[in-house]
Order: C-alpha cells, then structure tokens, then sequence
C-alpha cells in the first residue's frame, strides 16, 4: 500500500498530471466534482460511518488467513513516501520505546528488553490499499502480551504509535488485542532491516499495510482516536481486512 | 391500451434502476482510479474518466494523487449499489417481473433472435423483452452479483474468509472484480446504444409509461 508510499517517481507523476487538463472537462462525474468541500465533508461522514461498520464486523478472534513458510517472500517488497536509503537508522544501543497514556509502568524499553520478550512466528499476508498483496514470514510478541506485561488499561478504546520517521497511526483496542496482532523484530528470520522498521514494526494482518507502523518510538494507549499519516491524507481510519 | 400509454416499469424498477446507474458510474469512475494505483494489466485509464479529484492538488495538499478520495467514492457508492440492487433482485423476484419478463429465455429464441437482431429485423416492442434483451439483463444482473461479490472479499478479505478462494484468492479476486465491470462497462455501452436508436425507452424509463402510439421500430435493449 502506501505504507508511507506511493512510488513517486517521475514518470508516473507525469502519467498521472497528464489527464489534468482533461479532469476539469469530465462528462463522467466531473474530476473536480470531489474537490469541493461539501463533497469531501459528505465522503468524510461516510468514512467515519464505514468506521463503524468495520469495527462491528471484526472478528476479535477471527484469525487471518496463515500460509506455508515456501510461501514468504524473503526480500519483501519496500514501501515508502520516501526512498529506502532515506528510512531512519536507528542505534539500538540509544533507541528507547517511550510509553505514554494510559499504561501502569511507563519505563521506557530497550532493543534488549524487548527482544527478551517471549516471540512467536507467523506467516501471513500483507495487503496494500493499492492492490497488491505479498506473504511474509514474521516474528515478534503478540502487542497483547506486551499491553499486559506494561499494565496497560486495555479497556482503553486505542492504542496509538509515533514512529521515527514522522509518521503516525493508530488502532482500535479490539485489534490490539488480536492473538496475530505482532510487534515484530524479524523478517524471514532476519533481524528487521532498517528500511522495514527496525527494531520493530507493528504486523496487523487484520489491517491494511499503512496500518502496520514502522520503527516505532512511542506507544500510547488512549480513549481518543488517534490521528494516522494517511487517514489525516484522506484514507479510511478502521481500514480493516 | 389508454391514451396515457402502458405502463412499463413501476416505480420501484425505475427507483433502483437509476439508483444503480448513478451508483455505477460511481463505482467505474473511482475504480479506475483505484486500479491505477496498482494496475493488474499493462495500461491506466485516463485520467479524465477517473472520479477522485485532481490529482495535482491531491498530491500538492496531501502528498497523495487523489487515491484516497477514489477510495472514498468506492466505498459511499458500494453502499448505494448494493441498496439498488438488491432492491431490484427483491422487486423483480417477488413482483413477478423476472418471471413475467425475463423468462422464458431459450437457447433456440436467443439464436432467433440474435440473428434478426444482426440483420436489423428484430422489432422493439415496449414492454416485451425479446430473446437477446432477456440474456443481457440476465448477464448483467449476474455480472453485477459477481463485482459485488469479489469486492466484498477484497473489502473484507480476513472477516469474510475464505470468500476469496472462490475467486482463487485475494489476487483472483482483484481479477475477477476486474472482468465483471468490464462486463458492466460492455453492456452499458451497448445498452445505452440501443437507447439512442429507441429513445422511446429512455421515456419510459423515466416516466413508467410509454407513449400511445406503440409503432415497431428499430430493435433491443
């Protein structure tokens, strides 16, 4: 998905700019039709509605589909508003999660305390909000034994993420807690290579990739919904699978 | 037959009918933006037949080129497509007009039919579906069941599993979302075509009566 990214390279910017002209005389439904504010308000509502729908469709134990391990794909696809020479490198003898909001023990977590953290394995699939989907091999400790282990409030409604590129999400409680819900430290068995996250990425296989924060630095737990880097862009809150 | 003509469609047809024709220009315009975004074939539709706003904007205000807007038509008009349709599957199922105007359809009269069709013999008469009309409504009365049906696995493709294997998974079902509205897009095209030569129908459409002077005249759907 656009996990934080489209592929902007030129010569699709160019490809997409060149119906521009063409968009402000479409007999169809009008290009500029969805520009104006009572329309983007009108889709808004919906979206906040489709939010809901989602929310009561989700199965809290309801699990994805898992798939054999020939299945992964070892070099998993990149994606990024930014390049991957670009993606933050962080020093896991500084790196430090810092908790905040609704949690007992707010310490913050070292690369080594949290690799110490009891880990399991899964094979699943990634789903973009483009289209195209890739199987991985993951593993990592379920979000719900780390929100225990923390003392985290899970009667919270969400649990929100700041990562170290800028970026932001957040997800309902009901996902948090979900048995496949993974904070993960390995890819195909491989410690998690910076431009995928290290030292950890959110892997929410009930969940749109751009739901799947990377290199995550903060981790708060809120009744407040929080705010996501593409949601704020125009993109659906829940973004279930 | 009175001087205010025969009635055609009831009100309910004629509701859901273009109620569907709105959700589905909807549901194509965004959806080719969507499919741009990650195209299954080697092509993209322009730009000027996609619904989602301008792109240099989107990507000026938001560092998105007008996805996330053709996302959010796609799924505000799923819901108006669904409603429609599935209020002219109950209408035509229980008012009798499926049995009573789509049926019978034979093998033997579609080729009938087709044939008179192709040498410009087939009569249109308001009201009676011939062979071929029969078919396509049939076709796309199915074709749309089938983009309904893959778009929820897409949609939901974990709370609806595994929904997706009857279309051979997640990618099967981009696909076959993919053919169905192209199946779509095939019959409006010849659907509309055929309301051009008749417009009388279009009347009808709009109003539930024809006119009082049912003389043949050019021929299906």
């Amino acid at each position: 998905m656009i996990r934080p990214g489209q592929d902007f390279d030129p010569a699709r910017r160019r490809l997409l700019g060149g119906g521009v002209t063409l968009g402000a005389l479409t007999l169809l439904t009008g290009c500029n039709v969805s520009d104006h504010d009572a329309v983007q308000d009108a889709l808004q509502r919906v979206s906040v509605w489709n939010d809901r729908v989602q929310a009561a469709l989700f199965g809290p134990n309801r699990l994805a589909p898992t798939f054999p391990e020939s299945m992964a794909v070892k070099d998993f696809r990149y994606n990024a508003w930014y390049g991957p020479d670009q993606a933050p490198v962080l020093d896991p003898k500084d790196y430090r999660l810092v908790l905040a909001g609704r949690i007992a023990d707010k310490r913050p977590w070292s690369v080594e305390a949290l690799h110490a953290l009891p880990q399991e394995t899964q094979v699943t699939r990634h789903i973009c909000v483009e289209g195209w989907s890739m199987i991985g091999k993951w593993t990592g400790t379920p979000l719900r034994v780390f929100l225990e282990r923390i003392g985290a409030d899970t009667t919270a409604r969400y649990v929100g993420f700041e990562c170290a590129d800028g970026y932001y999400e957040g997800i309902d409680m009901p996902t948090a807690l979900h048995p496949q819900t993974l904070m993960a430290f390995r890819l195909h068995d491989s410690l998690l290579p910076h431009r995928h996250g290290f030292p950890f990425k959110l892997r929410i296989p009930t969940k749109l990739g751009f739901k799947n924060p990377k290199f995550v630095t903060t981790l708060y737990v809120t009744d407040k919904e929080p705010r996501g880097y593409w949601p704020d862009r125009g993109y659906n809150w829940f973004s279930g699978l | 037959m009175s001087q205010k003509g025969v009635q055609t469609h009831a009100w309910p047809l004629r509701l859901a009918h273009w109620t569907m024709a709105v959700a589905v220009l909807v549901m194509i315009g965004s959806g080719w933006r969507i499919y741009n975004a990650e195209p299954i074939l080697p092509f993209r539709f322009p730009l000027f037949a996609t619904l989602g706003g301008d792109v240099e904007a989107a990507l000026a205000r938001h560092g998105d080129p007008g996805v996330a807007s053709a996302i959010a038509w796609h799924f505000a008009g799923m819901w108006l497509l669904g409603a429609a349709f599935g209020l002219f599957l109950l209408y035509g199922l229980f008012s009798g007009h499926f049995r009573r105007d789509y049926l019978p359809l034979t093998p033997r009269a579609f080729v009938r039919d087709f044939t008179d069709a192709l040498r410009f013999r087939l009569e249109h008469r308001l009201g009676v579906y011939n062979a071929v009309q029969k078919a396509f409504y049939w076709g796309v009365l199915l074709a749309l069941l089938v983009v309904i049906l893959s778009g929820v696995a897409i949609w939901k493709p974990v709370q609806t599993y595994p929904l997706e294997t009857l279309f051979g998974g997640f990618q099967g079902a981009r696909t076959v979302h993919f053919l169905a509205m192209t199946a779509i897009v095939g019959f409006l095209a010849v659907h509309l075509a055929l309301v051009a030569l008749v417009p009388r129908t279009l009347v009808s459409m709009i109003t539930g009566r024809s006119g009082p002077s049912p003389e043949p005249e050019g021929e299906a759907p």
